[in-house]
């Protein structure tokens, strides 16, 4: 299963390993147990503010609605900032995540800090529309100053086997991303089984994802343990043949801090401590942070906390 | 539209406890009376026709209901309602490991013995002498412990390792065929409707029943030992009304895979079986003769009848 | 394209399983957990002091603190069992119907969920298991055993194809320190079901939740005698298995031991079965799910510290895998926490005795001997208490005395093959026959294998699965009969 990273031009596509690698087979039902035992490591006290802490500093704060308006963006901004005002020491997440359009509103509303501004674009949620019009989509993202690209995989090529159309789009997106780094998403909750999650994970390491992500956030399921420690068996295989990390990232489905520790649990039992940073590993969530940051405070107080004494941004 | 059930010949021999009767210048307390409802989804609702049946008694229970009741009388909708909510809890119960579903079973039985005195009171209600009622609760539970115990042990008896001819491997095993519908036998009431209703959801089946015409209240209180019993909601389903309405819609139902029907009426036992041939639906009809008290009235064979046999062939090789 | 380098694992593309983000300690709470001072013999339903006079301590092989003080029966306390079993059978349990016998049986599987966590958290202490295993198999599994086993106490006129079957009358239980309360449920469950009364004797080194299991029979107000439990080392097992009264012996435990009861025996009338040691092999094909047969091996081996008798001890890698595999099993153990039984995220907890300890590291020493070439998981070990770090040993060759005798530890002997009668002939080169593991994609495969092995419980792609429904048990000298079932009734049964 050695996979060769390929550099980003056309004439690399032609040997048949880049596009349709020989993935392992995955065993669901061991892949179940798996992740269910890891469901089962008991987080308390200061493990769980540190890696509470640590999931707000991985969060990607996602709103990617029809109603957005930049209203809506500049609060997020500012939560994404500074997510509990009484303790400045949490945060700040590590970026926001908008449609193209209100890439500039969050780009100012954050300018100075070092929280990244994630644009989706590939005619997201779908990725149902022509090349160039996705790769369009992608340059105005980037020179709008999005920091980060997060693409949709054709699904449809994928079912189909054209294996090949699939690994070209994200070679030509990561191409249209310039300096922006790419994250493929494989809409796992589209895919069927957890063998071709395996095998979209390899092709998206290898056309060139700078991280690999499970879900739009428009599908149910969303993200789950279960084809997270999937896509984590294959950025680990790749690391093992080529030095190359890739990150990973859930997205979609994680509500709770309880939630959040497992997937934490899942990364430091399958990869160690490399990826245990938000430069190799993201939660893309909306409604998880009010989560965290009670947890958190139920951990200072000691008092289970309520949800009203948190910032609906 | 009002139609009255026959109480049953031997009410009148039968006579409970006096009623309660507050002592001189107490004051007399009103009782509140229970509403009863068919069982469907897990929930317990009126018919949706609005209709009502009267049931009367003449033995008189300390404390119990009014003597005459009045019980939903069940419609064609009721009965669509009730095949929906029993095919949607299909994959569910299926889906469970035996085991979960032999721990339901017994938790069902648990329920029973703790409200055995209620469901005792019912049956005197409708007829019973106290020691049949008794006896007849005693073995309903019983029954219902049996059923628990055969959940993960009946596709031991009546699975296959099938030794073919050629390098495959071949096992037949059983699987559950679905809706089943249940036309309860009339008497005895509580033992005849649970050695029916069990060995089907036992086999992994959800079932939709039609209580005793003869005693429906029986049939209701049983359902609230099943609500309380970790049965998902729509594995049982239990409805009251008046059989030559409600079986032919179960018959006729072409989501209802299997139908097991305890009729002393041959013409309407005829016209289900012409009915379910629609959807060759497993049409079991029986005089409503048998003696559910008898070791012939449990057993293995009440589980395999809604049972389908798949076989699945497997290469041995390298 | 940035920081490609470092191509192909020479040693440079290491993962690092360190402490960047670690779990705090999260021990079970055990406040709500009574252990008495001193236990007596459970009799007739009573609690009797042993006319031996004598007791015996039972330790925590985590802490080696005393966890109380435990009869130590002798011929005379086994002989009052016996005669208590056999009124327990005569007077009560022979006249009861089996609807009766299964609603006492539902009772214990009730109490023992009841009790589940009281139970899991004594069998971590006295055990020194972990107490996840404890809680989420060992007690689980032994309720299920009683709930299992209470449905065929009416329903044994359909397990013998219309034959009549008989109880055999009292049965002599005798069983081990690796799955204390699990072993009890699998020996008592079956003979009561099938109107048996039982003597049980657990382990000396793990007695205390056959003790508690003995107050859940109390309680749930069995006939008195029906389940009578005696503690006490290898004599007390002696008396009892030479018991001129009972009727039939099941031992669970060593080979060495099993031949020795089946020798003294020779010539009475006494059924037997027996469940034996092994040496099974866990064999992975180059088509396999590996990540996921990395798992079943560490399942297979490190489960309960490698204290059990179908241990996937003999890894049997097809060569052109070998290396990969290898490389993914370090870096999972580097992932295993060993330390106190009570925490729950503890993997691998402590070794049973200091007995079983010395003779894992005798084994060892005998396979660094030999040549192997010896990795140990990186953990830390305690000062206080048995422990041994999880191990397997590559270049090993079948001859090696750690690929053919039994270790019951977390060692693991790394072998390859190349072809599948290569894996064939291998796996099937012991005299053991208990169990064996199949990791491939292809079912095929899997059911040749299969059919193939002479063992008695074959894992395809999974491994250490146990279930109330299914027969255990082993070929050649892992022993006869199977426990659970319909086939495991047979060895409480006599069929007219």
């Amino acid at each position: 299963m050695t996979l060769q990273v390929p550099s980003h031009s056309k004439k690399h596509f032609g040997a048949p390993s880049h596009f349709n690698p020989a993935s392992p087979p995955v065993d669901q039902i061991a892949i179940e147990e798996r992740v269910a035992a890891l469901a089962k490591r008991s987080i308390k006290k200061a493990s769980k503010v540190s890696g509470l802490r640590l999931t707000v500093a991985m969060m990607d704060l996602t709103t990617l609605e029809g109603k957005d308006t930049p209203g809506k963006v500049r609060q997020m901004c500012q939560k994404a900032l500074l997510p509990l005002d009484r303790d400045p020491t949490i945060g700040p997440a590590a970026a926001v995540c908008v449609y193209p359009n209100l890439v500039p509103v969050a780009k100012k509303a954050l300018a100075g800090s070092k929280v990244k501004v994630a644009s989706v674009a590939t005619a997201f949620p779908s990725g149902q529309s022509p090349l160039p019009i996705k790769l369009d989509d992608v340059r105005r993202a980037v020179e709008l100053g999005a920091d980060e690209i997060d693409m949709v995989i054709d699904r449809g090529a994928m079912l189909s086997g054209d294996y090949r159309k699939v690994f070209d789009e994200i070679a030509a997106t990561k191409e249209a991303c310039g300096a922006a780094h790419l994250k493929v998403i494989l809409e796992t909750g589209e895919l069927g089984s957890l063998d071709t999650v395996r095998k979209a994970s390899e092709i998206g390491i290898a056309a060139g994802g700078d991280f690999i992500k499970t879900s739009t956030g428009k599908i149910v399921p969303a993200a789950t343990p279960q084809v997270t420690l999937v896509m984590l068996e294959a950025i680990r295989d790749h690391y093992h043949a080529t030095g190359h990390k890739v990150g990973m990232k859930p997205a979609g489905g994680i509500r709770t801090a309880k939630q959040a520790l497992h997937y934490l649990v899942i990364v430091k039992e399958t990869l160690g401590d490399a990826w245990l940073t938000p430069d190799l590993f993201r939660f893309g969530a909306s409604t998880l942070l009010n989560d965290v940051l009670m947890q958190l405070e139920k951990e200072r107080t000691g008092f289970y906390q309520a949800n009203e004494d948190f910032s609906k941004d | 539209m009002k139609t009255k059930t026959k109480t049953n010949g031997h009410v009148a021999a039968v006579r409970g406890p006096a009623p309660l009767i507050a002592p001189p210048g107490a004051r007399a307390r009103v009782t509140v009376n229970r509403a009863y409802k068919m069982f469907v989804g897990g929930a317990f609702v009126r018919s949706e026709s609005g209709r009502y049946f009267q049931v009367k008694t003449g033995a008189i229970v300390r404390g119990a209901d009014p003597d005459v009741l009045n019980m939903p009388r069940g419609s064609r909708k009721d009965v669509r309602d009730a095949v929906l909510a029993a095919k949607n809890a299909e994959s569910g119960w299926a889906g469970r490991t035996a085991f979960n579903r032999a721990q339901i079973l017994y938790r069902l039985a648990e329920m029973m013995e703790s409200r055995r005195d209620e469901l005792a009171t019912s049956l005197v209600r409708a007829g019973a002498s106290p020691e049949e009622a008794s006896r007849e609760v005693e073995a309903s539970i019983d029954r219902c412990v049996y059923y628990a115990g055969f959940a993960d042990k009946f596709h031991a008896l009546v699975a296959s390792s099938n030794p073919v001819a050629g390098p495959h491997f071949g096992f037949s095993v059983p699987e559950p065929m679905g809706v089943v519908g249940v036309v309860a036998p009339s008497r005895p009431a509580l033992l005849g409707l649970v050695s029916t209703v069990l060995p089907v959801i036992c086999g992994g089946n959800t079932c939709v029943a039609l209580a005793s015409d003869a005693d429906p209240r029986t049939a209701l209180v049983w359902t609230e030992c099943v609500a309380t019993s970790d049965m998902p909601g729509g594995v049982v389903n239990v409805l009251t009304g008046h059989a030559k309405e409600i079986a032919p819609v179960l018959a006729r139902h072409r989501e209802v895979m299997a139908i097991d029907a305890w009729l002393s009426d041959g013409k309407l036992r005829a016209s289900l079986e012409q009915d379910g041939a629609d959807n060759v639906k497993r049409t079991k009809t029986h005089d409503d003769t048998a003696d559910w008290y008898a070791r012939g009235g449990e057993g293995v064979t009440f589980i395999e009848r809604f049972l389908e046999t798949k076989t699945v062939w497997h290469p041995v090789g390298i | 394209m940035k920081k490609l380098a470092k191509r192909n694992g020479n040693g440079h593309n290491e993962l690092d399983f360190g402490k960047a983000w670690d779990y705090a300690p999260a021990p079970e709470a055990t406040d709500h957990v009574k252990i008495a001072p001193r236990y007596e013999l459970f009799i007739g339903g009573k609690w009797q002091k042993p006319l031996s006079k004598k007791y015996f301590d039972t330790i925590s092989p985590s802490t080696e603190q005393k966890l109380a003080e435990v009869a130590e029966a002798d011929a005379a306390d086994v002989d009052a069992a016996v005669a208590a079993a056999r009124r327990g059978y005569e007077k009560y349990w022979s006249k009861l119907p089996g609807a009766e016998r299964a609603k006492y049986i539902f009772r214990i599987a009730r109490a023992i969920q009841e009790k589940a966590r009281e139970l899991a958290v004594v069998e971590s202490m006295d055990g020194g298991k972990p107490i996840k295993e404890s809680r989420d198999v060992d007690v689980p599994l032994a309720a299920a055993h009683f709930f299992y086993h209470a449905g065929w106490a009416d329903k044994l006129d359909y397990a013998f194809h219309g034959r009549r079957a008989r109880p055999l009358g009292v049965a002599a239980q005798i069983i081990p320190w690796n799955f204390p309360l699990l072993m009890a449920a699998w020996k008592i469950a079956p003979a009561l079901a099938c109107g048996n009364t039982v003597v049980l004797k657990p382990a000396e080194t793990t007695p205390l939740t056959a003790l508690l299991l003995a107050h859940i029979v109390q309680e749930a107000e069995l006939p008195p005698g029906v389940v009578n439990i005696v503690t006490g080392a290898g004599a007390t097992g002696a008396a009892l298995a030479g018991h001129a009264d009972v009727n039939k012996i099941a031992f669970t435990g060593s080979t060495e031991i099993g031949k020795r009861i089946q020798r003294a025996i020779a010539g009475t009338n006494k059924k037997i079965t027996l469940e034996l040691g092994g040496k099974a092999a866990n064999i992975i094909f180059a088509d396999a799910p590996i990540d996921q047969a990395v798992e079943g091996i560490i399942k297979g081996i490190y489960f309960n510290q490698g204290h059990v008798c179908c241990a996937g001890s003999r890894l049997l890698v097809e060569e052109s895998v070998h290396d990969v595999v290898v490389r993914k099993l370090r870096d999972r153990m580097a992932t295993l926490r060993l330390g106190d039984p009570l925490d729950k995220n503890t993997d691998v907890g402590a070794i049973n005795s200091k007995m079983q300890l010395q003779k894992i590291k005798e084994l060892v020493k005998a396979g660094e001997d030999e040549g192997g070439d010896r990795f140990s998981a990186p953990c830390a070990i305690p000062q206080k208490g048995y422990w041994f770090a999880p191990t397997f040993f590559t270049g090993v060759a079948q001859s090696s005395r750690i690929a053919r005798e039994e270790v019951f530890g977390p060692v693991l002997s790394i072998l390859t093959f190349r072809t599948p009668d290569e894996a064939i002939e291998k796996a099937n080169n012991t005299m053991y026959g208990l169990s064996a593991g199949i990791w491939t994609d292809k079912g095929a495969k899997i059911f040749w294998l299969a059919q193939k092995l002479k063992a008695g419980v074959i894992w395809g792609n999974t491994y250490n699965k146990f279930d109330p429904s299914a027969p255990f048990g082993g070929y050649k000298e892992s022993g006869f009969g199977r426990e659970g079932g319909r086939q495991g009734l047979s060895a409480y049964v006599e069929l007219e």
